[in-house]
């Protein structure tokens, strides 16, 4: 067995991290308005309203069936204050990608964002998904993952991890989170990148720079999501900094396939917190038994160690 | 420009010359030389359009509701099994009001796997908010391509339309096609609610049961109002081009006695059957179908009607012998001919007139005559 902890020495200075979180640079706007019917605690409006206020409002959302679909509110009115275009579950990144050609035929730079969950990206929305990336449309695809089918009530997905139990996997899920990530660097896009609200800086930044690149680009984001996870509502940043910290979810980006490591990351992979720390207090990992609990703990420690091998390459 | 050209070349030709900004299809025998030559005209520059090749015809249509709703014009083409596998995406399009235009090159459903032609692919479209017209030749898949851009569009509609051509016995077979200049034909798209960055709107969201029928009753108004843009639109493309269309393509049908209803190239088989049963000293008529969304009034008062369905509805019957029963209120000698390219000569379709038992199916080489 590996242990992570000996494999890095810490260098990171803690307190110059901390500064990368204060948020002055973000704009004022809003675009997503105080009137969401979204949970209490949602990661999906937090994560939206950081991607907004970097992309602008020269953009239009295109939206699978996700908790985003709901979230807007209910017709006559919208919580978003850019266009948001709804399309059905599985076709998302194909009409983000006659959207894009429609509007650069027409000389037009605006942003085309796909915001989709896991289930529409990982699952149902992949092929489209895989056809935009590989045909090189120019937009940005942002999957917001809760890991479930949060709208419909928390079935499992593609993106559930080994353990949680769902109302589709009420003895817990007994499959691997699938790696969608690597899936879209098959593709080689310009640029991806991983997130989480938790980081707000983080997030708007690599919003940004996604949106610099022509071509496809990906932002896989982790969105905790408090009935889904069975956690009370306060805790949502503390349990995507718990996520990142315990190195379950890793903060990074690649671009023209160069990986960098987020510094949040790069300190939590030298010296993770103990993943129970992550999942003790999350109810989908309730009853979780010893021998799941070590195959995600050494999934974990393989994913960091095959990533800090990628950096160290390069 | 008179030229040589198959069904799918003259809908090729017809695209090229209404110039849509973005073309995303997938391929499917009948279909694929369409796109192909579309393809073709995109990468020699005849055709300043986007060709989004995509991954599937989900896609494809998914494709051109993203460009349609910026307010572009899009066309796709598809067959058979990859019309059915874009169902769902359909639906979108026409409850997005987005005026799509597709050729659709009929086919037969698996399995088994069979190329040939049939129409239970678009008819399985028929309730889908799609406009849906049948062609007979060369000359009309192209005439019909063309002014399907214009009603679609119009404001009065906002709906896609489905060209419907035979596979193979249309899509494959040359004809003269007589090319025109469309001017001015078309007026330029606008798309009341296109996409705008600077008006931000929601498309598409949360409709509540207080909300969502008056989308759907929206929908239909759009499609009563279409009568009359399809009218206007044959009847200006008759006065700048010469060749007249409508509703329906009758022949011989005044005095007739006997009329038989078919759609596409079996329209055409008809008319020679006609010619045959009247030598004969049988009073008797070919009506074609043209438009089978939105459904016409046909005037078949007072005759007796064989309906030829290229088609089945399992558990029901021809779909459009059916419908005629149902929208005419009479018994009719419905005939389920011609599925999966199954060979009906004019010969057949005048013994089927011959041998007619009003109110009765009749299965062409299943049943003997009953």
């Amino acid at each position: 067995m590996i242990d992570s902890r000996s494999l890095f020495a810490p260098d990171i200075d803690l307190i110059s991290l901390q500064e990368l979180d204060t948020i002055t640079e973000i704009p004022k706007e809003e675009y997503v308005l105080k009137c969401t019917s979204a949970c209490a605690g949602c990661s999906d409006s937090l994560t939206l309203r950081y991607v907004l206020k970097a992309a602008g409002p020269d953009t239009v959302l295109v939206v699978p069936a996700c908790c985003t679909s709901v979230i807007q509110g209910i017709y006559p009115n919208t919580a978003f204050n850019i266009p948001v275009y709804n399309i059905a579950f599985g076709a998302a990144a194909a009409c983000a990608s006659g959207m894009s050609n429609a509007f650069r035929l027409a000389g037009k730079k605006t942003n085309v964002i796909v915001y989709a969950g896991d289930g529409g990206t990982l699952d149902i929305g992949i092929q489209a998904m895989s056809g935009a990336f590989e045909r090189g449309t120019d937009f940005l695809y942002i999957c917001y993952d809760n890991e479930a089918y949060g709208n419909t009530g928390m079935q499992r997905s593609g993106g559930t991890p080994m353990g949680a139990r769902t109302t589709t996997t009420p003895a817990g899920k007994p499959d691997a989170k699938k790696d969608i990530d690597a899936i879209i660097a098959a593709h080689d896009p310009p640029y991806m990148a991983t997130a989480c609200a938790a980081y707000p800086m983080d997030l708007f930044r690599k919003v940004q720079k996604a949106l610099t690149f022509r071509g496809p680009s990906f932002i896989h984001v982790l969105a905790p999501c408090p009935p889904g996870w069975r956690y009370s509502t306060e805790k949502t940043v503390e349990m995507g900094k718990l996520a990142v910290k315990s190195g379950m979810w890793i903060l990074y980006e690649r671009e023209y396939g160069k990986l960098s490591i987020s510094p949040q990351s790069k300190v939590a992979m030298k010296k993770p917190i103990p993943l129970e720390d992550y999942l003790a207090p999350q109810g989908r990992f309730r009853g979780i038994d010893a021998k799941t609990l070590e195959m995600l703990r050494q999934h974990l420690l393989k994913n960091i160690k095959k990533l800090a091998a990628e950096e160290a390459e390069e | 420009m008179k030229k040589i050209a198959t069904g799918n070349k003259a809908v090729a030709e017809a695209v090229k010359q209404v110039k849509p900004a973005v073309i995303a299809a997938y391929p499917i025998t009948p279909q694929t030389e369409i796109v192909e030559q579309i393809a073709e005209f995109v990468s020699t520059g005849e055709l300043n359009s986007r060709y989004i090749p995509v991954e599937s015809e989900h896609s494809a249509m998914a494709a051109c509701i993203g460009a349609s709703i910026t307010g572009v014009r899009t066309f796709t083409a598809t067959s058979s099994h990859g019309l059915l596998y874009m169902h769902e995406m359909t639906n979108w399009a026409a409850g997005a009001r987005l005026p799509v235009v597709m050729a659709n090159v009929n086919r037969s459903i698996g399995p088994g796997w069979n190329i040939w032609a049939e129409h239970t692919d678009a008819m399985q479209e028929r309730d889908t908010g799609w406009l849906q017209v049948y062609v007979s030749t060369v000359q009309e898949a192209y005439d019909a391509t063309i002014m399907a851009f214009r009603i679609a569009e119009h404001n009065d509609v906002l709906l896609p339309v489905m060209v419907n051509l035979d596979g193979f016995t249309l899509s494959h077979i040359m004809q003269p096609l007589d090319t025109i200049e469309i001017g001015d034909f078309i007026p330029p798209m606008h798309l009341p609610h296109a996409i705008d960055p600077k008006n931000p709107a929601g498309y598409g969201g949360l409709t509540g049961p207080d909300q969502h029928f008056r989308f759907r009753w929206d929908i239909e108004r759009s499609m009563r109002d279409s009568v009359k843009v399809i009218e206007t639109t044959e009847k200006d493309f008759y006065q700048r081009f010469g060749r007249k269309y409508g509703f329906t393509e009758d022949y011989c049908c005044e005095d007739a006695d006997v009329v038989v209803v078919s759609m596409g190239t079996l329209g055409k088989e008809a008319e020679v059957a006609i010619d045959i049963l009247r030598k004969e000293g049988i009073k008797a008529g070919s009506m074609r179908l043209r438009w089978f969304r939105p459904f016409p009034q046909l005037n078949l008062m007072g005759k007796e009607v064989v309906v030829i369905d290229r088609d089945y509805s399992f558990g029901f019957g021809g779909i459009l012998a059916k419908s005629i029963e149902a929208r005419q209120k009479t018994d009719v000698y419905g005939v389920i001919a011609g599925l999966g390219g199954q060979e009906v000569t004019f010969e057949d379709i005048a013994d089927f007139i011959r041998k007619r038992h009003i109110g009765q199916e009749f299965w062409f080489g299943v049943n003997d005559n009953v």
